[in-house]
């Protein structure tokens, strides 16, 4: 029998740029937060899916959600909760503000260092947002560990060995790896489970410190009975973190212009000459009704 | 994400009835269980927040899962193999989609693995799986055994079946035979004890049964031999693990095709006595039947929710002469008043289920402790209007069920014939919500009670009384008008049918007094759901228009159709 693994998933929470209307940019081109949902990053979600089936299959998992971000950024460690993860810390504090993705993976490998260790850690490939895909590869390299990215399935776990199939541009991957490790997971992997119902009532109270001081009165007394109901936050002192490596200090990312672009040709497609693909050229369009 | 909880305001709107509190309270007794349950809530507000949040988990899983499905789910259906039935493929996700949210055993007790929520959530979550997929509903509203179980069967019986229900055993109940549709009276599936096994045995065939091959089967069977009427049956639990069931066929039907229905052979299958002997079909059999006609009511909302949104928009989309469809006065009839008749179904939907939370929670309190005074009257008060309003939600329902999805499909015109929209498979499953657990002619024998001993007007009064706001005042005048009109139809027909043989001219006009009371008990509803809302006086003001006229038709047709006029509709004198 195998033991239970430790696993953190890494999540974020990110406007919701996947249905945007017309006011989802500000004049200036930067995102207008305000219009837009702040929902669990895909990809993440995906990545939380394959911690949980870990859990699901070796007794003794446990799954913890770490994200980063401002107070509101508790509700996906909620989110975590409803679906199955076991706990989740909120790393916020006012000297992580505008960091970009170097800052952003050493304040994470620092808070990892704190909650640790963990046997995997887990990651969306990117986060919808940015789509810089950099804060996974890069929290491995600061934890000094060997990662997997563009992961679609955790095929086995043997002992300290993983194995892992990769969706690639131009085909899938099976590699082996050894824990602890970094694995990324991309959106073409099995879509997260949805809420459970126990789990939400169970944990719909669960908060954070600074929202607990404004909860409703009438709950105050849970957070003492129920000790899963608090939501750790981690500050900048406690994960021990140099300041000059953080925030706008630590971000070596300088944003010199944002342009809208607007794409004049989709993405083409070369037809050979022959009655094949031309039969299949029809087929589609008929079948996605651009002709017929 | 479509999330069909969220989308739709009127659910929340009902969640909210001030009736709830009082129907937590009992359901929740102090809520002791939150020191045991961590899951439990700790007060009112929690709780409603618990449905709530709850609620939304079923929204996601039917408008992102279900919904999707329901086309394939149609299209490929069940089918047998060895011996099994297979269920199509969208319908195993859309099974394991909510069992592995642990959505299923919904309102039993914690104790037995469940959610101990009152019937008000658990009705609606019936109405949005509906809306996402017609025939799946019945697989989902099936989990109603368990309340029969939970209500009627001994605790070890309790104990060894009940957990399984949020695990996602699935269920059945085996009533119809084919000699016994309408008339259970008939059954004639046979059930002897063994005196050498301790066991009872089932042999015989049942037909028709929804979702035939399940885990855990409801079976009703004659187990007093030389009886042939409903006194010598008793209900029986018979577990699949005993695999002593052929699945004979799965029926090719016209509509809810993921939905399998199958005829059985039962050889010898060893099966659990529920309760007393002989209380199968009086008591038992009864019950259940309740549970499922209000399971239909939700069922006949849901679909109909799904075809006026599918007529919303096509005719929003659909453009001819020059504008969208939507502008013809034709059309806009049509979307409105299929809207206001879904207000009103629902109104009574969640009003009935109020009256059968209140009734089935008090029932279960009793089986604890002695009722107060208060609590007995209560009892009996929302078990006397739980009876009458359930056949009259069940027929009101499923008929405008079917008016709506041939109204929608009509603005679909040409296009709404072919199979390329949801509609015609909408259509097609709707058609089965008048027929199934009791026809609408069948509730009409039940709800013509609330007319005969005066529940019905009793009711209409203690909806007079409500306070309302001076802009419901003509409505209300209205009102006052149909229950008039509505109390003279019923003496005239009263005393005309003493005149009668076996009481054929009530019968004759049964359905017109039902539907009477039903247009001015939904017309108040609305009006009532005005004063909480006033985005509902529109579907007020319709609603009673239309039920007015209705209801002067039906006097009128009354008036005019005596005694003697029965014998012209008479067939039977033909064929014998």
């Amino acid at each position: 029998m195998m033991k239970g693994l430790k696993i953190v998933v890494l999540a974020k929470q990110v406007p919701d740029t996947r249905n945007v209307g017309k006011d989802a940019m500000k004049a200036d081109g930067t995102v207008n937060r305000a219009a837009l949902d702040a929902i669990f990053n895909p990809e993440d979600l995906n990545a939380l899916e394959q911690a949980l089936t870990l859990k699901d299959k070796i007794p003794g998992t446990t799954v913890t959600i770490l994200t980063m971000g401002p107070a509101r950024a508790a509700e996906i460690i909620r989110e975590g909760l409803y679906r199955g993860a076991d706990n989740g810390y909120l790393l916020t504090d006012r000297a992580f503000a505008g960091s970009d993705t170097l800052a952003t993976s050493y304040a994470l490998s620092k808070a990892i260092e704190k909650i640790g260790p963990f046997d995997l850690i887990l990651a969306g490939r990117q986060a919808i947002d940015g789509d810089t895909a950099q804060v996974g590869p890069q929290v491995a390299e600061k934890l000094n560990l060997p990662q997997i990215t563009y992961a679609e399935e955790i095929l086995d776990i043997n002992g300290n060995t993983i194995i892992v199939k990769r969706r690639l541009e131009r085909g899938v991957e099976t590699v082996r790896g050894k824990m602890p490790l970094v694995i990324t997971v991309t959106g073409s992997a099995r879509e997260c489970r949805p809420r459970h119902a126990k789990q939400t009532m169970k944990y719909k109270h669960a908060k954070t410190v600074s929202e607990i001081q404004e909860a409703s009165e009438d709950y105050l007394q849970l957070y003492n009975s129920r000790p899963y109901l608090n939501i750790p936050e981690l500050n900048v002192n406690d994960i021990q973190a140099d300041v000059t490596q953080l925030g706008l200090n630590g971000s070596p990312t300088k944003v010199k212009n944002i342009e809208n672009v607007v794409l004049q040709a989709k993405e083409s497609k070369l037809i050979q000459n022959d009655e094949k693909e031309i039969e299949a050229l029809m087929i589609e369009l008929i079948k996605n009704h651009t002709i017929g | 994400m479509a999330n069909f909880y969220t989308d739709n305001p009127d659910l929340k709107f009902h969640l909210n009835h001030p009736m709830m509190k009082k129907i937590v309270a009992l359901k929740e007794n102090n809520y002791k269980e939150s020191e045991i349950y961590d899951y439990a809530p700790i007060d009112f507000e929690d709780a409603i927040d618990s449905y709530d949040k709850v609620l939304e988990i079923i929204g996601d899983i039917c408008g992102n899962i279900l919904a999707p499905n329901a086309e394939s789910v149609d299209h490929e259906g069940p089918r047998i193999e060895n011996n099994r039935v297979i269920y199509a493929k969208g319908t195993q996700e859309n099974h394991e989609a909510l069992t592995k949210a642990g959505l299923y055993g919904m309102p039993l007790p914690r104790k037995y693995n469940g959610l101990n929520f009152s019937m008000v959530p658990y009705v609606m979550s019936a109405e949005i799986v509906s809306r996402a997929d017609g025939g799946f509903a019945n697989i989902w509203g099936l989990q109603d055994c368990a309340e029969t179980i939970y209500e009627f069967a001994s605790e070890e019986q309790k104990q060894k079946y009940l957990p399984r229900f949020n695990e996602g055993a699935t269920a059945a109940m085996d009533l119809t035979e084919p000699d016994a549709g309408s008339d259970l009276q008939a059954v004639q599936l046979k059930a002897t004890y063994s005196e050498k096994d301790k066991t009872w045995y089932l042999n015989g065939v049942k037909r028709f049964i929804t979702n035939g091959d399940a885990d855990i089967s409801l079976v009703l069977a004659r187990s007093e031999e030389g009886t042939t009427d409903g006194r010598g049956l008793s209900l029986f639990i018979y577990d699949k693990k005993s695999d002593a069931i052929k699945i004979r066929r799965i029926e090719n039907k016209l509509g809810i095709k993921g939905s399998p229905t199958c005829e059985l052979v039962f050889n010898n299958a060893p099966a659990e006595l529920v309760g007393d002997r002989k209380m199968g079909l009086i008591k038992y059999v009864m019950s259940l039947m309740n549970g499922a006609r209000l399971g239909v009511g939700a069922q006949s909302v849901g679909i109909a929710e799904a075809a006026y949104r599918e007529a919303l928009a096509y005719a929003a989309d659909r453009a001819q002469f020059g504008k969208t469809i939507n502008h013809f006065p034709a059309v806009y009839e049509m979307l409105t008043t299929m809207e206001a008749k879904i207000k009103a179904m629902r109104s009574l939907l969640y009003e009935t289920t109020r009256f059968v939370d209140i009734y089935k929670a008090l029932t279960h309190i009793s089986n604890e402790r002695k009722l107060e005074a208060e609590e007995r009257n209560d009892l009996k008060k929302y078990q006397r209007l739980a009876d009458v309003f359930t056949p009259l939600l069940k027929m009101t329902s499923s008929e405008y069920c079917n008016q709506i999805a041939y109204d929608s499909l009509q603005i679909h015109g040409g296009s709404g014939f072919m199979k390329d929209y949801p509609i015609e498979r909408i259509y097609r499953d709707a058609r089965i919500t008048s027929i199934y657990e009791g026809t609408t002619q069948l509730q009409v024998v039940a709800a013509i009670r609330g007319v005969v001993t005066g529940t019905f007007l009793a009711q209409i009064k203690e909806y007079q009384q409500t306070e309302i706001l001076p802009v419901h005042e003509p409505l209300k005048r209205i009102l006052l008008e149909m229950a008039d009109e509505y109390e003279k139809s019923v003496k005239l027909v009263e005393e005309i049918n003493t005149k009668s043989e076996n009481s054929e001219y009530l019968d004759f006009h049964a359905r017109r007094l039902v539907e009477m009371a039903g247009n001015i008990i939904m017309g108040w509803l609305l009006i009532i759901d005005s004063t909480r809302d006033d985005s509902y006086l529109k579907h007020a003001q319709i609603f009673v228009k239309l039920g007015a006229a209705q209801n002067k038709h039906h006097a009128d047709y009354i008036r005019k159709c005596g005694l003697d006029d029965i014998s012209m509709f008479k067939v039977t004198a033909k064929t014998e």
